[in-house]
């Protein structure tokens, strides 16, 4: 038995081609519907061949450790608690939204800007609302074009990265006509709405909720009013699971990032974990390709330093158990921080505040314990195994 | 970025030591406030470059009285006192929580063991509480009904001892990742091959001490604990099954028992297991469920709390669960404070005034006899 862990591009991906192999697979995930972040609610062929193809799918159901001896996974499901056991793993577990902390961002109204789209697309109105979307990357572009399609009025979009680096991320865009011309359908989206680049958001600030965005661009400083921020500076993987079984021979870890990249690496671990690997080989050609974009965007969309600069002494940093920037500052590691100011032991247990401490002071993430996420308590006692 | 004086001062280099302090745990913070306010020039050092990172991190600061013999009870007894003089001056983030413990018998015959309790501690002048039946359902509404009855400890409280650790560290001079390799009668060795003399050396290494001191009695005993996400209102005192005195007596098989604990956060820490034989400090599925199993005979509420952290701890054990307190053997001007097994938050502040009483020639207000390092052990089976 195959399970593969998410069904975001790179689980679906993976499924279907180890159930081509004739291989037995079943796919969990914690959200009640297929699809992962990207995907969420949408159609497509691969969404549509998962639907068809009665591979098992375990809705709702929350990996919360695994053992990688004796194969199994331990699941939470809204029925309980149930023991999976496995001869192959796949986890594409996908990633969640890194947050910089500056002041203000902890206001209702500031979003993550993966987090505001999501939001809209479960029914969130976002129309006549005025958003300002700050961040780095092609998500805001993204993320701009289906608020503005849902009818809200998107004031800026503030790029940190330099129009130098841009030209760059353009050069590499034209290897990649497709996506080029997904390019081009979003700007088309987002016309009318400044793309400022070498901006940023540094301070959000309102009453009780968010009322405006002071944004910066060299020298110069202004304020924005604004009903929602979407902030968005990039993803960080969901790699817990997959630190947690790494000793096993039997686990593959497949995609996150990038979504053509996430697909293939999908796909290469489906036949590769189904036993036909040579049917992968026409997929690496694809895969480097894929990569080397995947690389471009990082280089080109690298977080400056200025950014690590914007908290003040007062900024929470762990929202958990609000802890502000100027403690954070007096210890010198994220260990000594979590045992001496309780940063990271809240229910996120750092997936949060871990990020953000990495980039603002270079510690390493806290160590891993089971459960790997907030579970029941009677959910880690003895369970059924399947 | 480096720490800030009101955390702890770094020593400089060449200056002279009174007193070298060997670990940084609540032990050894305790001991080095206790010289340092008797005036001797204080540093104390630790392999980690974090106060209270051993298993002051993971205990459950439970500030316990306990009488399994009289020297135990004399030296809970005492720290309560301590602690209980201090607990003023205790900053916010030692979360000291004056919740009472209560004792919970399951049975009659539990409720005898009970009566015997009550009758030790009132001839003993300790404040505690007889409960029946209903009174004990009144005193936790989320214990299963059906239970005998209690012994309420009314002086007990809990603590967050990393931060506890701090605090009684503050203003003396620490030496962070300094691994001591070696010691003598005037100083010690670092792994990194520098020597630092001192003037008297105290080993407050808890479980590592044999590492120093091969031949000291003091074994390695792991423990499992769980917190859960917050619950104001769920649990009011640090509950403990009566059980637990076979759990904690028994030298030689795994057990669990009963052992939960409210947190000034509204968390509920949720103990414990005691395993001998094993310095793997993985959390073990296996002994995790045993636990929660076993608190959740007593409290079936648990099971639909949400979970948000475990870890493991290993406590110092020794062959008559007494510490290991004064002068070292082998050595001049060393001492050794260890050995506390599940006891040492509870303990620290008595153990670093006896052993202060002891290297300054004081009196002191209970005897150290009992406690030193040099007594001997009974065969144990
Ligand atoms: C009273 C009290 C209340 C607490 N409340 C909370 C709370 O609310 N939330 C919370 O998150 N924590 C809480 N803690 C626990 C604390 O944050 C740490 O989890 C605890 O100090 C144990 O650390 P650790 O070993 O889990 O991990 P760390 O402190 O990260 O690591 C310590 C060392 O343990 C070892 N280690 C860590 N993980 C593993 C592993 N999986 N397998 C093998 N070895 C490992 C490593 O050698 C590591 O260097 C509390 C502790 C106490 C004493
Ligand atoms: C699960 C569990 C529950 C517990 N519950 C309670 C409770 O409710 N109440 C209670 O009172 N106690 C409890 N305890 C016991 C308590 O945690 C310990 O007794 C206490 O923390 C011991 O403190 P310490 O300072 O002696 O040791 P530690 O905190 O371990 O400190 C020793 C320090 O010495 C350092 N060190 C070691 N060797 C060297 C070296 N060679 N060079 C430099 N540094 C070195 C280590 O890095 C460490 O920081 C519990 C323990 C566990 C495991």
């Amino acid at each position: 038995m195959i399970v593969v862990v998410g069904a975001g591009p790179a689980g679906i991906a993976a499924a279907l081609r180890a159930q081509e192999c004739g291989a037995r697979v079943t796919v969990v995930d914690d959200n009640p519907a297929p699809g992962g972040q990207i995907w969420r609610g949408d159609s497509n062929v691969w969404l549509t061949r998962f639907r068809a193809s009665g591979i098992p799918f375990i809705a709702s159901a929350r990996v919360i450790t695994g053992d990688a001896q004796a194969q199994t996974l331990l699941v939470e499901t809204p029925e309980g608690a149930r023991k999976l056991t496995w001869d192959k793993l796949i986890i594409a577990a996908g990633s969640r939204e890194l947050f910089l902390p500056f002041p203000g961002w902890t206001l209702p109204g500031v979003f993550g800007a993966g987090g505001l789209q999501a939001l809209a697309k479960s029914g969130l109105s976002v129309a006549d609302k005025t958003v300002v979307i700050g961040g780095t990357g092609p998500l805001l572009l993204a993320v701009a074009a289906y608020l503005r399609q849902h009818g809200a009025h998107v004031k800026l979009i503030a790029e940190q990265a330099s129009p130098a680096g841009l030209a760059g991320f353009a050069k590499e865009l034209l290897r990649n006509p497709n996506k080029l011309l997904q390019g081009v359908a979003l700007a088309r989206h987002i016309a009318g709405s400044p793309y400022v680049t070498n901006c940023w958001i540094e301070s959000a600030t309102g009453q009780g909720r968010l009322e405006a965005v002071t944004l910066r661009q060299g020298r110069r400083t202004w304020t924005e009013r604004c009903d929602f921020a979407a902030i968005g500076y990039g993803l960080v993987p969901d790699n817990e699971l997959a630190t947690f079984l790494m000793n096993s021979p039997n686990v593959v870890i497949a995609g996150t990032g990038e979504l053509n990249l996430a697909i293939l690496e999908g796909e290469i671990a489906g036949f590769t974990v189904a036993g036909y690997p040579e049917r992968a080989l026409g997929l690496y050609g694809k895969r480097e390709k894929a990569h080397r974009f995947a690389t471009a965007l990082q280089h080109t969309f690298a977080l400056r330093h200025e950014l690590k600069s914007l908290p003040r002494p007062d900024t929470i940093v762990c929202r958990c158990e609000d802890v502000t920037f100027g403690l954070l500052c007096e210890f010198p590691n994220s260990r000594a921080a979590k045992l001496h100011t309780r940063c990271g032991m809240g229910p996120c247990q750092g997936r949060i505040c871990g990020p953000a401490a990495e980039f603002l002071f270079g510690w390493n993430p806290g160590s891993l314990r089971p459960p790997l996420f907030p579970a029941k308590i009677g959910s880690l006692m003895p369970a059924t195994t399947e | 970025m480096d720490a800030q004086d009101h955390q702890y001062n770094i020593a400089l280099p060449g200056t002279t030591i009174d007193a070298l302090i060997v670990g940084a745990g609540i032990v050894g913070a305790a001991c080095a406030r206790e010289l340092s306010l008797a005036g001797l020039k204080v540093t104390v050092c630790d392999e980690s470059d974090v106060i209270g990172g051993g298993a002051t991190a993971a205990g459950m600061g439970h500030l316990a009285v306990m009488d399994d013999s009289e020297a135990q009870f004399a030296l809970t007894s005492y720290s309560q006192t301590l602690w209980h003089e201090l607990s003023p001056q205790l900053p916010a983030e030692a979360e000291y929580l004056p919740c009472g413990s209560l004792w919970v018998a399951a049975d009659a015959e539990e409720m005898e063991e009970v009566n015997r309790k009550f009758r030790f501690y009132s001839a003993r002048a300790i404040r505690v509480e007889l409960l029946d039946e209903q009174q004990i359902a009144e005193a936790e509404p989320n214990l299963r009904p059906g239970l005998s009855g209690g012994l309420l400890m009314c002086a007990a409280s809990v603590c967050y001892p990393p931060c506890a650790a701090a605090f009684l560290m503050k203003r003396i001079t620490f030496l962070p990742g300094r691994r001591v390799i070696a010691v003598s009668s005037d100083g010690v060795d670092f792994a990194d091959g520098t020597r630092l003399a001192a003037g008297l050396t105290i080993l407050a290494t808890g479980t590592e001490i044999t590492r120093l001191v091969p031949n000291a009695p003091v074994y390695p005993r792991k423990g499992h604990l769980l917190i859960t996400d917050r619950y104001p209102g769920f649990l009011n005192h640090q509950l403990i099954e009566l059980g637990y005195l076979k759990s904690a007596h028994s030298t030689e098989s795994d057990s669990v028992a009963f052992n939960v604990q409210p947190r000034q956060t509204g968390q509920i820490l949720i103990g414990s297991s005691r395993q001998y034989g094993t310095e793997d400090p993985a959390t073990e599925s296996h002994m995790l469920s045993r636990m929660l199993a076993r608190a959740v005979e007593y409290m079936p509420g648990l099971t639909e709390l949400s979970a948000i952290r475990t870890w493991t701890g290993f406590r110092a054990a020794t062959p008559d669960k007494l510490p290991l307190i004064g002068p070292c053997e082998s050595l001049n001007n060393v001492y050794l404070a260890t050995g506390h097994e599940g006891l040492g938050i509870a303990t620290s502040l008595a153990t670093a005034r006896l052993l202060a009483d002891h290297i300054l020639g004081r009196a002191s207000a209970i005897s150290l006899e009992p406690y030193l390092p040099g007594r001997r052990f009974a065969a144990h089976g």
